[in-house]
């Protein structure tokens, strides 16, 4: 079987293009140019300079001897939280703008939820002098005020989503509606593995480096390129994307993605779309998504604002439907037990997002010689306020 | 041949009214449809509310979000116009977005159109190549016709294949824009206009977006055969309620 994208855009029965005729210029334009673009020696030379000079790659692989102690295994984290801005997100928005760049946009946009994805835009297009729009839900700005000062110390311009829910969802409506306004000098960086093909292909690939790197590391140290599983948090799922890239036709590697069950998966209150999700059309892909009978997107919910999307990207919705990945839902409850307990074994404060992927371990056994490579996609700092009030630490 | 058809052969200039169902109250749907025929348009567009409606700008969104609190559903709309042949004989058409078809199943969907008599229906979000390769039989089938957009940024080539495509009419967005955003026609649209009258299609062409007044819908229907009205009459419903439906139908066209 074949895990990646096909030449129409699809992942199994996922992904493709249902947009409105308004955007159909702008994403052929795209879909016609991205490879060719991303082959292009010079853009390759510009990519992985930035990358390495201005991000900081590679990212260490660490082996977390304590964490490994406790669980019995071997766990090895893949250090995105050491990215400049915090988090995997910059490797897309570095590809993202350099491809923009080349296709003559001088006005870039984007969608944020919690604020990672808008600041890694926001930061690329102060570093190439672009004008940087960001939208982002009302409530969301409210809960996120750090970040919004972020992006405005860079130069962005964020406009609140007053429509809808007033969140990620509507963000990205908001989004695509000024590129369908602003059809012929307009790029619109996604920051995750969602929306119209070829956008999760693309965005899968300048992502893919995370693997890549995982693959020359674990040799040196390892002497082998394959763990037995990657493991990764999915909302939309850009930093599993990343790091299942080049492991998908490599059965013997495992893929365990994990979901945000929030308060529980029968809750009410929850993000775990593989578990709850149908099939459906979310902002342009074909893909599971949080639905009411009727066809209503619903509104998520997790502790981790990188995790709370109602969908998650065709490629994931793939690895779900053809059993090639297996699916973990892990609690707010039990993800926030989890992010201390690495910073005590490790000396690491990670995201609420990552954290969920280190839940895992209390719940999923696995051998002792398991090599299990654990993506630790972004740093904590951004959640202090949440770590704060939940543990009663001020 | 259905009543799109017929209708576009009488060669007046049509005026076209989107409403979304369910608005402003729930059960309100079928007399909107009404005074609509009553106050003499010659087409309806029926919106079916979505709770992410890209292509729309924020006074339908609005609309559907109010819509949706009411309590609409597609069975509810299918079920609130089930009985609207016995007084309704112009064209209508549903509008609305992929996903609560899908969720509805896609021949159901188009089972119950056609034993309402729907005639037509609209998807933004549904594309030419998706349409052709999974769904025309289908609608075909049931006799409803899938009625395309085209912008000014549509190429003369896609604009053929629509047109190939297409048995009804077009449905030519006036400018680069979410619906409810222009105001007034610029000569770039004018030029548009006369850019794709030039292509001699074999449909018909209705412009819609940005169409608000007499004067709008006199400079859309220059050259395209009819106008589509959304946001505007939303905006007069949303302030006058049902009462203001046949005054402002007067005012496009005395």
């Amino acid at each position: 079987m074949n895990y990646n994208v096909n030449e129409k855009g699809y992942y199994g029965d996922f992904g493709g293009a249902y947009i409105p005729e308004m955007l159909y210029p702008n994403v052929e334009e795209l879909r016609q140019n991205y490879i060719k673009v991303m082959q292009e020696p010079d853009f390759q030379e510009e990519f992985k300079a930035l990358l390495k000079e201005y991000v900081g790659r590679p990212t260490p692989l660490y082996y977390a001897k304590r964490f490994s102690e406790k669980y019995g295994t071997n766990v090895y984290l893949k250090r995105e939280d050491l990215c400049h801005t915090g988090a995997h997100k910059v490797n897309n928005t570095i590809g993202q703008i350099l491809m923009a760049k080349r296709l003559g946009k001088n006005r870039i946009i984007a969608e944020t939820g919690a604020g990672q994805h808008g600041v890694a835009t926001a930061t690329v297009c102060a570093l190439m002098g672009l004008e940087c729009i960001v939208y982002m839900g009302a409530i969301d700005i409210k809960r996120q005020a750090p970040n919004v000062a972020r992006m405005k110390m860079l130069g962005a311009t964020v406009v609140p989503a007053e429509s809808g829910s007033k969140t990620l969802k509507d963000a990205t409506n908001e989004a695509i509606r000024d590129w369908i306004n602003n059809p012929t000098d307009t790029h619109y960086i996604i920051g995750s593995v969602v929306g119209p093909h070829p956008y999760p292909d693309m965005v899968a690939r300048f992502q893919s480096v995370i693997s890549e790197e995982v693959k020359k590391q674990l040799l040196e140290k390892e002497g082998k390129e394959n763990p037995d599983y990657v493991v990764a948090c999915v909302g939309g799922g850009s930093n599993a994307a990343g790091i299942y890239y080049h492991y998908l036709d490599t059965p013997e590697v495992g893929i365990i993605a994990v979901e945000a069950a929030g308060k529980g998966i029968h809750s009410g209150e929850s993000a775990a779309t593989s578990a709850l999700g149908k099939e459906g059309i979310i902002h342009g892909s074909k893909t599971l998504l949080m639905q009411t009978d009727d066809g209503q997107i619903t509104e998520p919910y997790s502790i981790s604002a990188g995790l709370d999307y109602p969908g998650v990207g065709p490629m994931h919705a793939h690895l779900f439907r053809s059993g090639r990945g297996e699916f973990i839902s892990i609690t707010d409850a039990d993800a926030m037990q989890a992010g201390l307990e690495l910073c005590k074994l490790e000396g690491i404060i990670p995201a609420i997002e990552s954290s969920h992927a280190l839940a895992i371990f209390e719940e999923r056994k696995f051998k002792k010689e398991d090599i299990v490579v654990v993506n630790l996609s972004g740093r904590g700092d951004k959640d202090l306020s949440t770590f704060i009030d939940y543990f009663k630490l001020a | 041949m259905n009543r799109i058809n017929t209708k576009l052969e009488e060669g007046k200039k049509l005026l076209s009214i989107y409403f979304t169902a369910g608005y402003p109250k729930l059960e309100d749907t079928t007399t909107v449809i009404e005074k609509l025929v009553e106050a003499g348009v010659d087409m309806i567009e029926i919106g079916l509310p979505f709770s992410d409606p890209l292509a729309d700008g924020p006074t339908i969104q609005e609309s559907s979000t109010a819509a949706l609190k009411n309590g609409m559903t597609t069975a509810k709309l299918f079920d609130q116009i089930k009985d609207i042949r016995k007084t309704v004989d112009i064209p209508l058409i549903v509008m609305g977005y992929f996903n609560p078809m899908l969720q509805y199943g896609v021949e159901k969907f188009c089972a119950t159109c056609a034993e309402i008599g729907i005639d037509g229906l609209i998807m933004p979000d549904l594309p030419l190549a998706e349409y052709e390769e999974h769904y025309q039989a289908t609608f075909e089938k049931y006799g409803l016709k899938m009625i395309f957009l085209i912008t000014p940024q549509t190429s003369d080539e896609r604009i053929r294949q629509i047109d190939a495509a297409s048995d009804g009419f077009i449905y030519m967005v006036s400018s680069a824009s979410t619906t409810g955003k222009t105001s007034g026609f610029s000569n770039v649209q004018t030029d548009y206009f006369e850019r794709i009258a030039a292509l001699n299609l074999k449909n018909p062409q209705i412009v819609g977006f940005g169409i608000k007044d007499e004067e709008t819908f006199k400079a859309a229907t220059q050259t395209a055969q009819g106008a589509i009205i959304g946001s505007a009459f939303i905006k007069t419903l949303t302030e006058k309620g049902i009462e203001g439906i046949s005054g402002f139908i007067k005012s496009i066209r005395p």
